[in-house]
């Protein structure tokens, strides 16, 4: 699995470079995507673009693409100023994308999917006779870079890996020198993984750059001559690829430059809570998600569960608070056992005392067009103390969610606001309130921070570690190495749907952590 | 929602621009037609408010749509289409003819009257249900199979008026008239008994029953946890799954409720008017239900404010019947059909403008001041 | 023996001349909701185009003329359609709708302003309407066992029409299916994504496809109203857009199933008609509603998956929106 391919690339030199970027903004409301970004791609290089979920990478290449144009800034393509109105003009610069969610018709042929759009390409007198012609060239494209697939196969028939190579031979069709690769790898596994590099090799040794984006470090090491670190909408290091180290870029895009000060002391530790056996999950496709995990959580501990996103965090999230249903092994809640055959809903599995404050609030957690008085009862609905008969009205609502709002300091304290009205922070203290409030014995929380600004950021840290304190047990799942590692008493980290391992708060430190999380052991 | 707008240009201004849209259309093609539409359009008022009885006339359309109306919008707080109001209205009414052709000659009439309600209830509750089933169970399309069931409704009711509910020795396919008794106390005899001179027309109790049933869905949709779960699931399944609610249960609830209310509006004409049950009560009103919801933004006072718009249209069309010889009440679907275009579909075709002109007064206001 | 197969032959023919507009209709669903747009609006669109066609042919007596008018008018029903759910990314049911509602009330309107005959149409001559078309020796034909009476009353006697409905079957399955617009047609109404990121403009396919399913229930329309019958009635239609959009559902979106479909919806209507009074060997007497009944009952049971699987165009109804 760890394949380190030969990776000096020739050429490049001489040719002007494939892309310049100088100047690049592009603002979303409120948010700044990107942030006067400067890069140069060397031309047959394969460059990666690393970065955590945020950090800008999709938006730079959308607008490369021509999905968005930037706010400024100036793009060149092998040294010509060019002007990327829409896709089509991305198309004409030879510019080609493979996107992380496929753009692939699924009911269609493989060929069919290839020359949709470019159908004039071989000036064949009708469909057919276009598609005999097409056939041609790309049954020599596929020999040449080593992307076998079967012409006549219907895409939703095709492994995820397959797919991705009728993506990359579509852009080779239409002739790009310059391939864009969105997150790749998130959906393969490691053998598909490894033939991917493969052809990346194939591509580059016939002059086509390549732009990997992705949050793989394994990958940067594996397969780019340079890459480019990104945070919070900036380029924040740009380095040669043999130059540098795993740890050295996990530590550049992660890093979190302010310290957050939390009182944290050693507390007895209880009974097992929760304990997990060989838990798996497979997709509705076949592919694992969640590969034997096992663990157990005590009372008054928090469990940091550690791992670059996608590894499988937010599907033992789902499992674990009844979302989704468990392909194999075992869940012990309080002596409840909770298997494939005896599955729980989340609705019981809350009455078993946990809570769950899930990574996505907007989609899960929160309900954006409700009141925050209709938020903070999500999931809570039955509580006698809410209702006086069928009676649900805002101002039994809008009490307690006043109460909430005083506890966690929520702002600005009005109960009857839209919850989209509220700041990240804010949402998030709302969501935690809502289930730390209930008292649980066992608290799954994902991605606590995210979005949110420093001084909430400090407040949940301190709710989180009181909880601990008196006794309940928490399973921390975050991809803020930092936050892990402040909160957790042990952690456990995850690669690929695996746990790497449990390692004691003592034991863990950022570069042995970091090592566990790039899959390198 | 536009962010950008004030709430009462969101929820006043340009619902009224929509209208006027439709409006200013239909006057050009009555004017195309060779009539006057200001004239037209002062016929259409005093037709639906003016007259003797006229009032009268246009609220007991008004509670058709109400009724309708309301129907719809139930389902559209979870994110369903329903468009079988009027297949549901039927069923209706077919429960109620059911329940007083078998039972009128044992039975006092005013306890069939009040059992009338919730069967009417029950039996368009079950013509919603299933569709919803469909859709939560096994994927159908809620908008499709809620047309087809329209038509099943209707082809059911041929069936059976045309043949075994058929009155003997008659030709047309409806029942006999039900007992003496059975109908539902007009509110100009009450008005007149108490000393109130009424004009007569066929506003009947029911209205006062639409305007419970509009109470009774805020109360529901906005104040009790069901309606809470309800829009819930609608904003988002997610969600409602995390929170541990059953989509498909909420689907299938919903849909009954909202066939409910639309079985209920065969009281108001069975009862109110009919006397018997006959084909086509239903005459579109299931239909512009959807509009009457979509104008009403799903909210029970929009719904009854919109419901007197379209009641005033249906009256008003026609009192113009009447008074032109070339204008029918088809000219009044015609206007429908314009207010459902540009209220429905076409809803936020004056947002940019109005934006535009908004922010524009908004920077010349502070380049004055 | 000879009388029961003669019933069966000029139900067979029946067949074809209600299944016509049903046919058309279908099409222009297909074409329509194969990119993404639902369209509801048939029974308008041709609701409309009747109305048309049989008012340019009692003004001009021109058959053709009439043709053309109902098609322009249906195109523009079309284009308002596509106005509110493409530009305007409108909720496309309730578009149709209003259309609908629309088409029944402005018929009317416009009908009694013209003609002054409650909404009707006076009563077209012989020349302003399309024909039957006698094909040749089909009375010398006739005696003929078992072909002569097919020949004579299937194939012979039908108007031009009802062959440009079975051509259109034919041409719709052909651009759908075998050529590049089609192939972007379907991609459209799939994953219009894909479509999008390989530089064409999702809006002007979508625009395209309304435009086709406006000339295809202009032609149904005009059909009805000038060769099938002699003139306009108000609501002639009766709900054929409706089962024509059943057909084409039940066909699974696919131009020769949706034909099979119209066929048999349009047999059961020929069959109830004939069949009323009459007592059949072991059911008795079946009611003719609840044959009528039949199309939307067989829909919903195979929408509800109890018969093969509908597999309706994966991006239909929701209007295209670049993620952000």
């Amino acid at each position: 699995m760890t394949k380190i391919s030969s990776h000096q690339a020739e050429g490049g030199s001489s040719l002007p470079p494939a892309i310049v970027l100088s100047g690049i903004s592009k603002t979303f409301g409120a948010v700044r995507a990107n942030d006067d970004i400067a890069l140069t791609v060397t031309s047959g290089h394969i460059h990666g673009i690393v970065g955590e979920n945020g950090a800008g990478k999709s938006t730079l290449v959308s607008i490369l693409y021509g999905f968005y144009k930037a706010d400024h800034g100036r793009i060149e393509i092998d040294g010509q100023t060019a002007d990327i109105r829409n896709t089509a003009d991305a198309i004409a610069l030879g510019i080609g994308m493979v996107h992380q969610h496929f753009m692939l018709v699924p009911t269609f042929t493989v060929l069919e999917n290839i020359i949709l759009g470019h159908e004039k390409r071989k000036g064949g007198k009708s469909l057919d006779d276009e598609m005999a012609l097409a056939r041609q060239e790309l049954t020599a494209l596929a020999q040449q870079y080593g992307l076998d697939v079967d012409l006549d196969a219907v895409v939703n028939t095709l492994s995820v890996g397959l797919q991705q190579r009728v993506e990359i031979l579509k852009t080779l069709y239409r002739g790009a020198r310059l391939l864009i690769l969105d997150e790749p790898t998130g959906v393969l596994t490691p053998q598909e993984t490894d033939q991917l590099f493969d052809i990346l090799d194939a591509l580059r040794a016939q002059g086509v750059t390549v732009l990997l984006i992705t949050h793989k470090l394994r990958e940067i090491m594996a397969i780019t001559d340079d890459v480019s670190v990104m945070r919070g909408g900036k380029i924040v290091a740009h380095l040669v690829t043999k130059d540098t180290s795993p740890e050295s870029l996990a530590e550049l895009m992660v890093g979190r430059k302010v310290l957050i000060n939390v009182d944290f002391h050693d507390a007895e530790k209880g009974d097992i809570c929760l304990k997990v056996d060989n838990l798996t999950l497979t997709a509705a496709n076949g592919a694992p998600l969640l590969r034997g995990i096992s663990f157990d959580l005590r009372a008054g501990e928090i469990l940091g569960v550690a791992g670059v996103s996608g590894n499988g965090q937010s599907e033992l999230l789902n499992v674990l608070s009844g979302i989704t249903a468990l392909s194999g092994g075992q869940i012990t809640i309080g002596g409840q056992a909770i298997t494939k055959d005896s599955p729980m809903p989340p609705h019981a599995i809350k009455t078993l005392g946990v809570a769950h404050v899930p990574e996505d609030r907007h989609a899960m957690g929160m309900i954006l067009p409700f009141t925050a008085a209709e938020t903070a009862v999500l999931g809570y609905e039955d509580q006698p103390s809410l209702c006086s008969g069928f009676w649900f009205g805002p101002d039994q609502l809008e009490e307690h969610c006043a109460g909430l709002m005083t506890a966690f300091d929520i702002r600005p304290a009005s109960p009857g606001l839209k919850s989209n009205l509220f700041s990240g922070g804010n949402q998030q203290k709302l969501v935690l309130a809502r289930e730390m409030t209930a008292a649980p014995k066992i608290l799954l929380v994902g991605q606590p921070t995210r979005g949110v600004d420093i001084g909430a950021i400090e407040f949940i840290y301190k709710q989180l570690i009181a909880m601990r304190d008196q006794g309940c047990a928490i399973l921390l799942v975050s991809v803020e190495l930092d936050e892990i590692l402040t909160l957790s008493d042990r952690v456990m980290v995850m690669n690929n749907g695996s746990s790497m391992g449990l390692v004691d708060k003592a034991e863990a430190d950022p570069k042995s952590i970091g090592l566990m999380m790039a899959g390198v052991v | 929602m536009s962010i950008n707008l004030p709430r009462w240009m969101d929820i006043g201004l340009l619902p009224l621009l929509n209208i006027l849209a439709a409006f200013v259309v239909s006057g050009i093609i009555i004017a195309m037609i060779g009539e006057n539409p200001f004239t037209a359009l002062t016929v259409m008022i005093k037709g639906a408010f003016v007259y003797k009885g006229a009032l009268g006339y246009t609220l007991f359309y008004t509670t058709n749509f109400i009724f309708t109306g309301l129907a719809v919008a139930v389902a559209f707080h979870a994110m369903l289409f329903n468009i079988g109001g009027e297949g549901q209205a039927m069923m209706g009414g077919l429960g109620m003819g059911l329940l007083f052709l078998a039972l009128d000659p044992i039975l006092p009439p005013l306890l069939l009257v009040v059992l009338a309600i919730p069967v009417a209830a029950i039996f368009g509750a079950v013509w919603g249900a299933i569709p919803g089933y469909l859709q939560a169970k096994r994927g159908s399309h809620i908008v499709i199979t809620t047309i087809m069931f329209n038509f099943i409704a209707s082809s059911i009711m041929v069936w059976l008026l045309a043949g075994m509910l058929m009155q003997e020795g008659q030709m047309a396919p409806e029942t006999r008239n039900f007992a003496d008794g059975i109908g539902l106390p007009k509110i100009y005899e009450l008005a007149n008994g108490l000393g109130i001179p009424m004009a007569k027309s066929p506003l009947n109790l029911s209205f006062l029953l639409a305007l419970l049933a509009a109470f009774g869905v805020w109360v529901l949709i906005w104040r009790t946890r069901l309606g809470y779960v309800i829009r819930a699931t609608g904003h988002s399944e997610k969600a409602a799954i995390y929170a541990g609610h059953s989509p498909q249960k909420i689907i299938v609830i919903t849909m009954a409720i909202s066939g409910a209310l639309a079985g209920m509006m065969a009281l108001n004409e069975i009862l109110g008017v009919q006397g018997r049950l006959i084909l086509e009560f239903t005459s579109g009103f299931g239909f512009t239900g959807i509009a009457v919801a979509l104008m009403g933004r799903n909210h029970p006072v929009g719904i009854i404010a919109a419901s007197l718009l379209f009641g005033a249209l249906y009256q008003g069309g026609a009192e113009l019947d009447f008074e032109f010889k070339t204008i029918t009440r088809e000219m009044v679907l015609m206007i429908q059909g314009l207010i459902i275009l540009f209220s429905g579909a076409l809803v936020y075709m004056f947002n940019p403008m109005v934006e535009r002109l908004y922010h524009r007064l908004l920077s010349k206001k502070a380049m004055v001041s | 023996m000879d009388a029961l197969w003669l019933q069966f032959v000029l139900t067979i023919d029946a067949t074809l001349r209600v299944a016509t507009p049903l046919i058309l209709c279908a099409m222009a669903g297909i074409f329509s909701e194969r990119s993404g747009i639902i369209d509801i609006s048939l029974e308008g669109k041709m609701l409309m185009s009747a109305f048309t066609a049989a008012t340019v042919a009692a003004l001009t007596g021109q058959p053709w003329l009439a043709l053309a008018a109902a098609i322009v008018v249906a195109v523009f029903l079309s284009l308002i359609h596509g106005f509110a759910c493409i530009t305007h990314r409108g909720n496309q049911v309730v578009s149709g709708l209003a259309i609908n509602i629309l088409a029944s009330g402005l018929t009317v309107t416009l009908g009694i302003a013209i003609f002054a005959q409650g909404g009707q149409t006076p009563y077209l001559s012989r020349d302003s309407r399309f024909q039957p078309i006698d094909l040749p020796f089909a009375e010398t034909i006739r005696d003929l066992p078992v072909f002569g009476v097919i020949y004579a009353e299937v194939l012979s006697g039908h108007n031009l029409l009802v062959w440009i409905a079975l051509l259109s079957v034919i041409l719709t399955a052909i651009v759908v299916m075998r050529t590049r617009f089609g192939l972007r047609l379907r991609a459209v109404g799939e994953k219009p994504e894909a479509v999008d990121s390989a530089g064409i403009s999702v809006t002007v396919m979508r625009y395209q496809a309304v435009i086709i399913a406006g000339v295809l229930c202009g032609i149904a329309g005009a059909y009805l109203s000038i060769a099938h019958g002699a003139g306009f009635v108000r609501e002639m239609t009766a709900g054929k857009g409706y089962i024509a959009l059943a057909a084409m559902i039940f066909g699974n979106w696919r131009p020769l199933q949706a034909l099979y479909a119209c066929l048999m919806f349009g047999f059961l209507d020929a069959v109830a008609a004939r069949i009323q009074g009459v007592d059949l060997p072991l059911v008795g007497e079946i009611s003719t509603d609840l044959i009528l009944a039949l199309p939307y009952v067989l829909t919903v049971i195979f929408l509800a998956g109890f018969i093969g699987r509908a597999t309706p165009p994966a991006a239909i109804g929701t209007p295209y929106v670049k993620e952000r």
